[in-house]
């Protein structure tokens, strides 16, 4: 059995700004990031959806120390959003400044759009990650 | 299934650059291991030897081939377990299961790592290798980056603001560097206070160094047997694996509305108390994950020491503290003991078996008349793996 929604394809779209999920035929969950089941109820039965992109703050943190080869994006954050469909992502939250970043994030509305990871020797090539603004 | 003992152990220092390879550190933990359980290289039947990186450190993988040909287990087999900071302990699990079977009666068990060979940056990167690569390394994933996560999950959840949780998670690092300066084999030797942590260079916000374990180089084994072989060569206090599990998650996200909690550990925990018998009440002593120092409230409560969100009061109030209600990392943990990933699982048997022998006196850490300990360890985003020693 192949996945209905693979990385690649996942990837592709969100590098086109357009994030994609599974929507379970048997108990109507979203799953995103994509995997094979449901990620609620086990169920094999997805079909691929267009999600909004637009969610709340969970959490983040500001790296100040960076993997090999990423030294240049610190001081970066990374984020865990609860979108709006059910699901949570994790992703970079940009345009803000990291030293007035407080605990008052948490809940704020944000939404999403695709950059590019050029990714390492490590990698299979790029990959994409999402990126979160402050909704207007 | 057999009772299954712990015999002799071996440890080497935990230290940062060690002259040392990974095979000559892990060969040097098990020899001592062999040699104080009263027997020859040649009694052992087979090696369960956890390590990570070794690829990546020194271009070698299969470091337990080569050990046990370097101490003379000429041709046993030698297996390596790799489940990022929990490689340790899942290869005792396994070869717990191998003995209990009765296809074994003497095994070793064992780990090591060189992390700090690879230097930071590179190390910080093949750590991240225990992240989903596809899903979240893209946006720069680490390993304090994942607990700094949590860690305001956490504050928001049990309504703990974030100042009072950072002077709480300090206290974790402080308590684990008074003891870990009593353990000779610990990588900091060295008493911290609050203001040192909370003074420390900012990492992923809101941990900060100090509330960080280290890059580590180390390693140490056991050897692991049948009851009965155990009570025809050993003189010393026996110890016995009563309990063992192990669950896994996925990856952050998907473990989403459970979190700060981490399902597998309860699920983990909960088969190595029901196979020992025990609820969390019974255990006298815990080594834990406290890879950094939120970590340790998260751990605490999961494993049943404390209610959700009570954990840092715990800490604060002395009750992890060897007189205290529950000793938890009188090791000094990984926070000053040292973290070499593929042996963390493995050390932590032994300061436990060491504990349950009460041979723990001389250095001033002896938990008085600890009979049952438990051992948590976390790996990756979630490979969990507990063990319950029980003294006889
Ligand atoms: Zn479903």
């Amino acid at each position: 059995m192949e996945y209905k929604l693979p990385f690649k394809e996942y990837n592709k779209a969100l590098r086109e700004n357009r994030l994609l999920g599974l929507k379970c035929d048997k108990c109507g969950s979203i799953t995103c990031p994509p995997k094979m089941a449901c990620q609620e109820c086990g169920s094999l039965d997805l079909d691929k959806v267009e999600l909004s992109g637009r969610g709340k703050v969970v959490s983040f943190t500001t790296h100040y120390i960076a993997p090999m080869g990423r030294e240049n994006e610190v001081p970066y954050t990374v984020v865990l959003v609860e979108l709006e469909e059910g699901p949570w992502l994790l992703g970079n939250l940009i345009d803000l400044n990291p030293s007035k970043m407080s605990m008052d994030l948490l809940g704020k509305e944000v939404t999403a759009s695709g950059r590019v990871y050029p990714g390492d020797m490590f990698t299979n090539g790029p990959i994409s990650r999402p990126v979160f603004s402050l909704a207007e | 299934m057999r009772k299954v003992a712990v015999l002799g152990l071996g440890h080497t220092k935990f230290c940062f650059n060690s002259p040392k390879t990974q095979v000559e550190m892990l060969a040097e933990a098990a020899i001592d291991a062999i040699t104080e359980s009263n027997l020859t290289p040649r009694d052992i039947q087979s090696a369960h030897i956890g390590n990570c990186l070794g690829t990546f450190c020194e271009g070698q993988a299969t470091v337990s081939q080569f050990a046990c040909d370097d101490i003379g287990c000429s041709n046993i087999p030698a297996i390596r377990y790799e489940g990022a900071c929990a490689s340790g302990t899942i290869a005792v699990r396994d070869a717990v299961m191998w003995i209990a079977s009765g296809y074994y009666d003497i095994v070793l068990v064992g780990g090591v790592e060189k992390a700090t060979a690879m230097g930071t940056p590179l190390a910080t990167r093949t750590f991240c290798m225990g992240t989903d690569s596809r899903y979240e390394y893209g946006a720069g994933l680490t390993f304090p980056g994942f607990f700094a996560l949590l860690c305001r999950i956490y504050s928001a959840k049990y309504g703990i603001p974030m100042e009072k949780l950072k002077t709480q998670m300090a206290m974790v690092s402080v308590q684990s560097h008074e003891y870990g300066r009593k353990n000779p084999y610990a990588q900091i030797q060295q008493e911290i206070n609050i203001d040192d942590v909370l003074k420390s260079m900012p990492v992923c916000t809101p941990l900060q160094l100090q509330d960080c374990c280290p890059f580590s180089d180390g390693a140490a084994a056991a050897v692991l047997c049948s009851e009965e072989v155990a009570k025809k060569i050993s003189n010393k206090k026996p110890v016995y694996i009563t309990g063992i599990g192990m669950a896994t998650s996925g990856k952050m996200s998907s473990q989403y509305k459970y979190l700060p909690r981490i399902r597998a550990r309860e699920l983990s925990v909960q088969q190595a108390y029901s196979m020992a018998g025990i609820k969390p009440d019974d255990v006298d002593i815990c080594e834990l994950h406290d890879c950094f120092s939120i970590a340790s409230f998260i751990a605490a409560e999961s494993l049943g020491f404390f209610e959700y969100g009570k954990a840092p009061e715990a800490w604060e109030k002395g009750e992890t503290r060897i007189e205290g209600k529950i000793p938890i990392n009188i090791s000094g943990g990984l926070k000053s003991k040292g973290h070499p990933i593929g042996a963390t699982g493995v050390s932590q048997v032994y300061f436990i078996t060491k504990q349950l022998r009460e041979e723990c006196v001389e250095q001033g850490v002896q938990v008085e008349g600890a009979k049952i300990g438990l051992i948590d360890t976390l790996g990756g985003d979630g490979t969990i793996c507990n063990l319950v020693l029980s003294a006889d």
